[in-house]
Formats: structure tokens, sequence, C-alpha cells
């Protein structure tokens, strides 16, 4: 704080008696081409910024952002993946020796070496040498570190079934009428549970995409189908004929 | 009549040496990619900034309209993608500038590493941009969330699965962060106040830090 000589008193606050001129520092004195920050620097910047922003938004309307179905916590069947910039972390616990019993090596041991190395970096390499050639054991570790984060996300992306993801994910609109006589008998006997409440399937197959008869469905409803088991279908006959016909016209309405 | 003003406020408020302090210095030649063209990899900070920057404002238009709690936190992003005007591109910047930064950060890291920029007397900097690379990576956690599709629900469902075998720690911090024992409404409550609160709070005071210790210290020398 600015004390004694050059300031004057108002109310009870002291203020500079005299303005300093508003002057720019003189840079004559520096070494090599320098160049003023504002505005010559920053308008160099911002046309690189603008450059960059083109790309941006090429890729955003190219791409539109993904987005799956609502949230079922109830689908069991859904294979997780994370955002890319984890993938290596993933991947790195489906190895043997960083995952089951040596879990603690994948999920702390290696990731905590490497990130407090990289926290740590200016007092592991302490020397003067600021060339990467000159100091081999930083640069080397760090090239270490970079390919194996890369390899890792590789082969994560790689051995994963995209095809798979894709269409698990997919938002379903099935066009199924509610109100229907069938879709009541569907909904009071057990089918909702497994078939989902719009036909699209959870631990049971989706129905939307069936391709089975009506005879076959009767069958099915009551006698059960591989890991579906008999007698699933509690109802009298001619709710089964209207609920398998409802089946096979919602199956139609959406192919 | 803008000098007028500045100069009246000048007067008052003497903002003169801040403005020197964050806008009135030199770029060094070696940095300028006018004079060197590889000096572009120099840039990738100032890009990062710029970035978080637009991920700022994007987030701010995205909370106009997406509502934090399970019932209809996909109904909004799905409103928000398919009906709002020009709500598809926000989000869509907001989606890939999650990833161009991270790209950008790492980028800049290595850079940095690479010039042995964060030796003496930078060795603050270096640790407190290690710090905003963490935050980062927090808040690309906690944003994957929050659209509560399928795979939002699941990669968070690991995500906390992997924090639980951390000893000790690992179950109470899978508690705070899930807000219980399932991964349910509270977590995704949870999720969008970290998202959106805390760690942009932290991150805004951890640039404002690598940025003052940019201007006290200047940046590293040619090598």
């Amino acid at each position: 704080m600015h004390r004694g000589k050059g300031m004057k008193f108002v109310g009870d606050s002291r203020i500079p008696a005299q303005r300093k001129p508003n002057i720019p520092k003189d840079y004559s004195e520096y070494p090599g081409k320098t160049e003023a920050f504002w505005p010559n620097f920053l308008l160099k910047e911002w046309m690189v910024g603008a450059v960059f922003l083109i790309g941006y938004l090429a890729l955003t309307i190219a791409h539109p952002s993904p987005l799956e179905r609502v949230a079922d916590p109830t689908d069991a069947t859904y294979t997780p993946l994370p955002d890319w910039y984890f993938l290596f972390l993933y991947q790195l616990l489906k190895y043997k020796y960083a995952a089951g019993d040596y879990t603690l090596i994948g999920t702390i041991v290696m990731p905590g070496l490497a990130f407090g190395a990289l926290l740590l970096a200016p007092w592991l390499d302490r020397g003067p040498e600021r060339r990467p050639a000159k100091r081999p054991v930083a640069t080397a570790l760090m090239l270490l570190g970079v390919i194996s984060t890369v390899y890792l996300t590789w082969e994560s992306v790689v051995t994963h079934d995209w095809e798979k993801q894709a269409k698990q994910g997919e938002i379903v609109e099935a066009t199924v009428d509610k109100e229907s006589e069938g879709y009541q008998i569907y909904s009071s006997q057990s089918c909702i549970g497994c078939h989902g409440d719009s036909l699209q399937g959870g631990s049971g197959p989706s129905l939307l995409e069936t391709s089975l008869k009506q005879d076959q469905i009767k069958d099915i409803a009551v006698n059960g189908i591989g890991g579906m088991p008999a007698n699933a279908f509690k109802g009298s006959d001619e709710e089964l004929e209207k609920l398998a016909a409802f089946i096979v016209e919602t199956a139609e309405a959406n192919k | 009549m803008l000098n007028k003003i500045y100069d009246w406020v000048d007067e008052r408020l003497d903002i003169t040496p801040m403005w020197r302090d964050i806008a009135d210095h030199e770029v060094p030649e070696h940095v300028n990619p006018a004079h060197h063209f590889s000096a572009f990899v120099y840039c990738f900070g100032g890009l990062t900034f710029f970035i978080t920057v637009i991920q700022i404002l994007s987030g701010m238009f995205l909370t106009m309209y997406y509502v934090p709690d399970i019932v209809n936190a996909w109904e909004s992003v799905y409103y928000l993608q398919n009906e709002v005007a020009f709500g598809q591109i926000v989000r869509g910047m907001h989606h890939w500038g999650a990833s161009l930064v991270i790209v950008m950060m790492f980028l800049h890291t290595l850079r940095v590493f690479f010039t042995g920029s964060y030796k003496k007397p930078r060795e603050l900097n270096w640790v407190v941009g290690v710090l905003i690379f963490f935050v980062m990576l927090g808040l690309g956690f906690t944003g994957y969330l929050l659209p509560w599709d399928m795979k939002a629900l699941f990669a968070t469902k690991v995500g906390l699965e992997i924090a639980v075998t951390i000893p000790v720690v690992g179950e109470w911090a899978k508690t705070l962060l899930a807000g219980g024992e399932i991964i349910g409404a509270q977590t995704l409550a949870r999720f969008f106040a970290i998202h959106v609160f805390f760690l942009p709070a932290a991150l805004l005071g951890l640039l404002g830090a690598h940025f003052i210790m940019i201007r006290k210290q200047g940046i590293s020398g040619p090598l």
C-alpha cells in the first residue's frame, strides 16, 4: 500500500494525490522480436481460435451429440462403457494382474503412481536441463506413459462390440396401442415384467421384431420357450387369442 | 467518449495498474507462431481456456432447459435435442467441447513437459495445472450422468464400483457421491450440483491461480 507522501485524505480514506500518467511500459530493451500482447498478439490468437471454432462447429453439426434411451436400472443385459477418456483405466482393469484379487493394482497402484508422478514431476526431475534429450529418464517415462495410455485406449476401442453398443442403447419409438384390449391382457398377465411396457424387451426379448405366427405365440405363452417358463399365461382361451393377435398386429405395425 | 468514461473510472478506482498487469506485456519471439511456425505448440493452453469459456457459456444455456431429476432429466435433454431452436448445437458444443478440452489440455501438458517448463521457478504452476486436469476429468465424469440415458447410468455405476475398491475411503466416497446405497435420484441431484457448482468453482479458482502465476513469472524462455 502506498503510504506517506503523495497521498491525500478524502473523508476517512487515503488516495493518491496525483494521477500517474497512462503510459505503456517500454519494452525496447527486451531481447528478440517481441510483440505487444494487447492488441497485436491477441488478435493473432483470436484468428487461431476462430479457425479452431470453425472446425469445432463443423464437428458439432456433422455429428449430433448422442442420446440413448432413458436409463433403465433393471436392464441387466446392458454392457457399460465410460466416455473415451476413461477407456484406458477401464481397459487396464480387464487385465489379469489388475483385476480380481489384484484389482487394487489396477485401481490404485498404477493410476496412483502415474498421476502422482505427474503431479510431482518438478521434484522428481530436478536438474537444470530443459531439453528433452538432456533428461532421458523423464522423457522416457513420459513417452512410456503416453504410449501406454494410447495403447490401452486403442485396445479398448478395437475389442469393444460397437454394433451391440449402438443397438442396446437405441431409442425405440414403438407404436403400441395401450388402450387396446390386447394390451390390457398383456399388462395384466406377467408378460410386461420381462418384455417391457412397450413390448420393447427387457430380460426377455423384444416382441416388436417378432415374426412368429399367432399360433406359435399362443403356444409359447402357454408352454414357454428358452428361458421363459411354461404357464406364464394364466387366462382364458379367448384372452390368449386376443393377446396373440395384439402382439402380431403390433409387431406388424412396427416393421 | 469511451476514453472519458475510462478516465472517470480510473480517476476513482485507479484501474490502470490492474489493466497493465493483465494485458500490457510483451510476447516473446519464441512463443509467437508468426515468427516460428513450430511455436503453434504454445497455442494449446490458450485453446484449452477458449474451450473452457465455451463450456461455461453453453452449460449456462443448457441449464435453462435441463431438469435434474430422474423423471424429467432424459425428457428434458430429448426435448432440448429435438425441439428447442439451436438446442442440438448448444448441446453438441457442450458434448464435443468436453472431449476437445481433454485433448487440448493433454497436448498443453505434453508441451509444458517436453519443454521442461515446469522446472524452477514454475513448480507450483505445474501442480496447479495437474489439479486443473483432475478437476476437468471430474467434470467429465459427473457430466456424463446428467442426460440420464443408458450409457450415463451404467458408466456411473461402473465408475462408483471402481471407487468402492479404494481401501478405507472407498465406501465413504461412493456414499458421498451417490447420496446413498443406490445410484438413483440422489445421485443425479448430487452429480448435477457437483458438475454445475462445486467443480466449476474449484476450476475458476485454479485457473485464476494458473494465470496469475503466469503473469508473475512470465513464459519460460526458449530452449
